[in-house]
């Protein structure tokens, strides 16, 4: 999606990431990176119009993770709110498309997630089909090493890196959003969102290509990436980036890839990526997100200096 | 501001305690073609698919969207996975809103479930953590002392819970895809079943199902040429709430109230008992649809249980209430709030069979959950807005 009627900036963001986060909890971790968002541009969470997040259950551990994050919110009086049990770089989406409607002008997006607690790599595992494949219990990191091979096999990489250990990391992400004139008052350097789409791939890892990115591509060419001058990726494992770099077409622009806290590294790419447009670093830059086994499902968004003209055509 | 989004495709299953014969993916498929078929489409002619459902934990399947991409004719689009709790069947339905009338999307296929027969949702949500004190009473004992409080407050009668259950499982008797079948319900009959955290009694409480339900949501030009009558949404609202905090009302909260307000101001009501023909609405014990009456703005506070007494609420009445039988009869939980909010749309498209309300133009569908803390709504009526 791209040319939105009402033009959405990230105006602020703010991130954590901790191996192991030992002692807080979700809220306590939440609380600050939340507020330095907000405060950042001079905004309680009264002032914002839309709230959304992502979160897993299964990383905390206890179902409904994102009741209680609600309280590092502070959603009182009520608010309007959702949440995606999906990486926060989803949820961001979603503020995008809220944000085309006339009655809310400022969104805060965030994700959380403390995978340290347990065994990511296995854990992971009951994303698969539940009665052929995750029975089996396949771990992440081993899924990611059939990935690797696939690339090896097809030919088309001169060398393709070993797989690490799975990343795991705690942290959280908040990002603010606001739409045009709104987004000019609240920061001199917004960052224009003048395109976000993603797509899936099936599950089975079988029917698929392996070594390549067919719903990066497909995201990419719907989220118009071209032109950019700098790639904020969430690569997972270092051949991931190999295969992204070639879905989005890049060629030789500066390459920034973190795998950061599972839930929370996509939305962080995108905040990482706009912190670099704001400051000059890129006029232009693409960030992507990735859920799911050997790139799955993929998000792309591109993050400009300018805003694309308001109402340009849909 | 934004595009008018109509449901042109209302799909779900027959719900049941267990349905095993059908896996998760094949569950779903079962709503989402009915959906499709009534749309007068096919998965080609979808854009994206947005899934909701309650926690993970329930069929122990993580992020389920991934497992679920091709069976729901996902590969290649976009696919979103809505949680909010027991709201998510409505949530997911405002959020797949705002994916069309923000311009994003033409066409996109909506399907919510639970196949709670796959885990045990008690055990998933009795996981106890440190530093807190579980209470191992399930939902019911959560809200059985919010329904107290709101007893003694307006001074019901303690019958009235009880007319509500017999009237939802009458209503169910006309719904062919109804969990519950009770042909027998009488007053009697629900007095008698046993007390399981007073008030609320067996028969006051909502089964626990498996089930989908899908939607199909449209843009005004494709909306053009379906086969069956569109439901065109005339607003769609979400507020939310913490569990705890000194403001909170439990009994009347404060973010219905906001939900309503916001959805009743897009749909240009104004007197919501006047202006609304039916409405669908979240009612997982008995109780809480007097309580709802009242959150909802159709009677005034400690006045709701009376439009029960009374008869406004059945099926004959000048306001029928969950006219499929609502959650007291089929609750497939991450589904629930969907099938109430399809529901009313079936109503305003004079499709909902032996449980048609008479000449329904303006309906609601509503759903709530946590703490009775997180609200989704909208109004749909036959005609655009």
């Amino acid at each position: 999606m791209r040319n939105f009627k009402r033009p959405v900036a990230i105006v602020a963001s703010a991130s954590f990431e901790t191996p192991s986060e030992p002692s807080r909890n979700e809220v306590e971790l939440l609380l600050p990176v939340i507020h330095d968002a907000l405060g950042q541009v001079g905004l309680t969470q009264q002032d914002i119009g839309f709230t959304v997040s992502g979160s897993s259950d299964y990383l905390q551990g206890f179902p409904f993770a994102f009741v209680g994050a609600l309280d590092a919110v502070g959603a009182w009086p009520p608010i309007r709110e959702s949440h995606l049990e999906m990486d926060g770089a989803f949820a961001l989406a979603e503020a995008v498309a809220v944000l085309q409607h006339g009655h809310v002008d400022t969104a805060l997006v965030y994700a959380f997630a403390r995978p340290s607690r347990g065994d990511l790599d296995r854990t992971l595992s009951i994303q698969l089909d539940p009665y052929s494949v995750a029975p089996l219990w396949p771990d992440a990191r081993g899924l990611a090493g059939l990935q690797a091979q696939a690339m090896r096999d097809s030919g088309r990489f001169d060398s393709v890196p070993e797989v690490p250990p799975t990343h795991v990391a705690d942290g959280c992400t908040a990002v603010v959003l606001a739409v045009g004139d709104r987004a000019r008052e609240l920061t001199k350097t917004p960052v224009w969102i003048t395109g976000i789409d993603h797509r899936i791939e099936a599950p089975a890892l079988g029917v698929r290509d392996l070594a390549t990115s067919v719903s990066t591509r497909l995201a990419a060419e719907s989220a118009g990436a071209t032109d950019v001058d700098a790639a904020y990726l969430h690569v997972l494992y270092p051949h991931q980036e190999l295969l992204l770099r070639d879905a989005l077409g890049l060629n030789g622009q500066p390459v920034h890839s973190s795998a950061g806290p599972m839930m929370v590294g996509g939305l962080e790419r995108i905040a990482a990526a706009a912190k670099a447009v704001a400051a000059g670093d890129a006029r232009r830059a693409v960030a992507h997100a990735t859920s799911g086994p050997c790139l799955q499902q993929n998000l792309v968004a591109v993050l400009d200096a300018t805003a694309v003209l308001e109402g340009a055509a849909a | 501001m934004s595009n008018r989004v109509a449901v042109v495709g209302v799909g779900q299953t027959k719900y049941a305690a267990k349905r095993q014969d059908v896996s998760i993916a094949g569950l779903l498929r079962e709503a989402a073609t009915r959906a499709l078929d009534d749309a007068g489409m096919t998965w080609a002619d979808i854009d994206a698919v947005v899934i909701g459902k309650a926690p993970d934990m329930f069929e122990g399947v993580m992020m389920p969207e991934l497992y679920l991409a091709d069976a729901l004719g996902a590969v290649g689009k976009p696919m979103l996975r809505v949680h909010t709790a027991g709201s998510v069947g409505g949530s997911t339905g405002v959020m797949a809103t705002h994916l069309v009338s923000s311009g994003a999307h033409k066409r996109v296929l909506v399907v919510c479930f639970e196949k709670q027969s796959e885990s045990n949702a008690t055990w998933a949500l009795s996981i106890r953590l440190p530093f807190t004190g579980g209470s191992v009473t399930g939902a019911g004992g959560f809200f059985a002392p919010v329904i107290r409080a709101y007893m003694r407050r307006a001074n019901a009668p303690d019958d009235i819970g009880i007319k509500v259950a017999v009237k939802d499982r009458l209503n169910a008797l006309n719904n062919p895809y109804a969990h519950l079948k009770l042909p027998d319900i009488s007053e009697e009959m629900v007095r008698e079943s046993p007390m399981l955290w007073d008030p609320i009694r067996y028969l006051e409480t909502c089964p626990s199902s498996d089930g989908a339900c899908a939607i199909v949501l449209a843009d005004e030009d494709s909306a053009k040429g379906t086969p069956n009558p569109p439901a065109w949404i005339h607003g769609t609202a979400v507020r939310s709430e913490p569990t705890m905090g000194a403001g909170r009302d439990v009994v009347n909260p404060h973010a219905g109230r906001d939900c309503a307000k916001d959805v009743y101001a897009q749909a240009g009501i104004t007197d919501p008992r006047r202006d609304i023909d039916c409405a669908e609405i979240y009612v997982p014990f008995s109780w809480y649809e007097p309580m709802w009456m009242e959150n909802l703005g159709f009677a005034a506070e400690g006045e709701g249980w009376k439009m029960v007494d009374d008869g406004s609420t059945s099926f004959t009445g000048d306001m029928p209430i969950n006219p499929s039988g609502g959650v007291l009869s089929s609750n497939p939980i991450g589904a629930s709030g969907m099938c109430r909010f399809a529901e009313a749309a079936l109503q305003v498209r004079g499709m909902a069979g032996d449980h048609q309300v008479d000449g329904a133009r303006t309906a609601l569908g509503h759903a709530y959950g946590g703490g009775a803390q997180f609200f989704a709504m909208w109004i749909v009526g036959s005609e655009p807005r």
